[in-house]
């Protein structure tokens, strides 16, 4: 195996080797166009963010919209959410992090052998100039591993996004229960064998 | 709901001066004006300041009058709840829940966080975060969603000394046959709309978020007529649209000043389900059924009026001397005889569907809402119990009393003002 969150507290390593993801639920679903998780709640025509930019590129206005965290005890877990770009620039988010847990990763879902896999995104995230990036159950995510403490339902999660030009965006989210279909962990992309995300 | 004749009514006939707000198994002086399928009207509470409760009506038919109806959005945020002063839609779901043994205040905060933010999203025709049927929120069809306090929850969470002396338990009434199906909670969902999909959509996404921290203890279904078909009646037939307060009478009887602090803004349901003995009634002949309520079965006028908008005279006499409206006529007992029993009613009609002989199975979800029912439901409901002569096919089975806290503002949740 190659990842090094491998072992940490959380993992149940099998047998096999692979690694259930008592965290991850990675479900075949829109989450649809949903609000921020700090308890905003948002007129139709106002839109609530979760998140601010800071850093280098202020002039980046990137934020992330209806955001939230499946909620799990240990192990991994997923955000999601809607990256939103209102600048005139595609912007490309390269990497996260959050004190919730040991290290954050940006993935995608892709079909492997016809079975959903979850993997690292090449490149990260892109959002266009202008436009909306999904994080979604079943689609691209920012992937939790090796959770530090439990992320309780109700409880406010904070995660900062970095951006290609260094920039970062904060982003406040909140845990949620949810329970649906499985993928399983691709640790590397193209290879074969699996963690099975065993919720 | 709130048509121009029924406010005029309720202005130029406050309780004190003798108006016509029944409380009690409420009947109704008035009947609203709009019938129309009126223009689609995002209905607002008085919280968010507008006042035009305006419903969408279906009775045009039409496609755009079937979309004003289902894309309907009330406020959710405001100093107050909404679902309290917002006209009652056509279907209501009561959820009671008992918290689990170990959810504590930082529990319940976590909890009224994830309702509140679903509330948010729902009502505004928005799908909830992590809500895996997301177009089954595109129907806001008017609904509002608000949350209730029961005794316990303040012992749970440690804050017995917050709990408000309004919520205190209701005394034994006489007559009354409570079962504790439909009795007590911890925790109430009161989720309403005009579309029953809306409410049971609603009603799931609050309780997969709500059931990490709670038991569902019982569920009441409610429905009543639109709005635009004027009037409503309840089982027994009667006109039972309930005259209300409103404006300003409606604020000082509802809201509560705030004893505790944190209330200020919030008020207290009284819920009770009451049964309907539909037998006897269908038995009973048709003017000793007038004489018992003191209004006409068609018209919703009252025995010494001619329009179901004329104000009942209480005082009035026939040739023989008898009162005109008997001393035993539910709408005698039933009106507020001080401002201090004034409530706001917000029933709904329950049908749990016929026995094996073919016997009915109907009553209504009876919502009172007041600053304190010590004052209002209280004593109204001793003088009903004591000597309406209605008691015969009416039965109280089912009781509970929340404490319902004030509304919040965006990005807030209900209840923080004491959880937070």
């Amino acid at each position: 195996m190659h990842m090094s969150f491998l072992g940490r507290p959380g993992a149940a390593r099998s047998a096999a080797g692979t690694v259930v993801l008592t965290a991850a639920a990675l479900v075949l679903a829109a989450c649809g166009s949903t609000s921020s998780g700090t308890g905003a709640a948002a007129s139709p025509s106002a839109s609530p963010t979760a998140a601010t930019t800071t850093g280098a590129a202020a002039a980046e206005p990137v934020t992330v919209a209806d955001t939230w965290v499946k909620s799990a005890d240990s192990g991994m877990t997923a955000m999601f959410g809607i990256i939103k770009n209102t600048g005139s620039a595609d912007v490309t988010v390269v990497s996260a992090t959050s004190d919730a847990a040991d290290m954050l990763e940006l993935h995608e879902v892709v079909m492997v052998d016809g079975a959903m896999k979850m993997q690292p995104k090449k490149g990260g995230f892109t959002v266009p100039a202008g436009g909306t990036h999904e994080l979604k159950p079943g689609g691209d995510h920012v992937m939790f591993m090796g959770l530090k403490n439990p992320v309780k339902a109700g409880d406010p999660v904070t995660v900062v996004l970095t951006l290609s030009d260094g920039s970062e965006v904060t982003v406040n989210s909140v845990g949620k229960d949810f329970t649906g279909a499985n993928e399983s962990y691709q640790p590397t992309p193209s290879m074969s064998g699996s963690m099975s995300s065993g919720m | 709901m709130s048509g121009p004749s029924r406010r005029q009514l309720l202005t130029t006939a406050g309780v004190a001066a003798g108006g016509a707000a029944a409380t009690g198994l409420g009947l109704v002086a008035v009947r609203a004006a709009r019938t129309d399928g009126a223009a689609p009207a995002t209905a607002t509470t008085p919280a968010a300041g507008a006042t035009d409760g305006t419903s969408g009506g279906t009775s045009g038919g039409t496609a755009a009058a079937d979309a004003a109806r289902a894309l309907r959005v009330e406020p959710f945020h405001g100093p107050h709840q909404n679902g309290v002063a917002t006209p009652a839609p056509e279907h209501a779901t009561f959820v009671a829940l008992d918290l689990r043994r170990d959810t504590g205040r930082a529990e319940v905060a976590r909890l009224m966080r994830l309702l509140s933010d679903d509330a948010a999203y729902l009502t505004q025709g928005r799908a909830a975060l992590a809500d895996t049927e997301p177009w089954l929120a595109a129907r806001p069809a008017g609904l509002t969603v608000t949350f209730g306090w029961g005794p316990r929850l303040f012992d749970l969470a440690g804050l017995a000394a917050q709990r408000p002396a309004a919520l205190a338990d209701l005394p034994a009434f006489r007559g009354e046959k409570l079962e504790d199906r439909w009795s007590g909670g911890d925790l109430l969902l009161q989720v309403c709309a005009d579309e029953p999909t809306t409410v049971s959509h609603a009603v799931r996404m609050l309780t997969k978020d709500a059931r990490r921290f709670a038991t569902v203890r019982w569920v009441q279904n409610g429905f009543k007529t639109p709005a635009s078909a004027g009037t409503p009646r309840n089982l027994l037939g009667q006109v039972d649209g309930t005259v209300n307060p409103k404006d300003a009478e409606l604020d000082a009887a509802v809201w509560h000043e705030g004893a505790p602090d944190w209330f200020a803004g919030g008020t207290v349901l009284v819920l009770r389900r009451i049964s309907l003995t539909l037998e006897t009634w269908d038995a009973f002949d048709p003017a000793g059924k007038e004489l018992v309520l003191g209004r006409r079965l068609d018209t919703g006028a009252p025995l010494t009026g001619t329009d179901e908008s004329d104000l009942a005279d209480l005082d009035a006499v026939d040739e023989q001397g008898f009162p005109v409206i008997d001393d035993t006529a539910h709408i005698r007992l039933a009106k507020a005889r001080t401002p201090a029993e004034v409530m706001l009613r917000r029933g709904f009609n329950f049908d749990a569907g016929p026995g094996a002989d073919g016997s009915a199975d109907v009553g209504l979800l009876f919502a009172a809402y007041q600053r304190d029912p010590r004052t209002a439901f209280v004593p109204v409901q001793r003088r009903l119990a004591a000597t309406d002569a209605m008691n015969r096919w009416v039965s109280h089975v089912g009781s509970a009393v929340f404490a319902l806290p004030p509304g919040c503002a965006e990005g807030g949740f209900v209840g923080e003002g004491l959880l937070a």
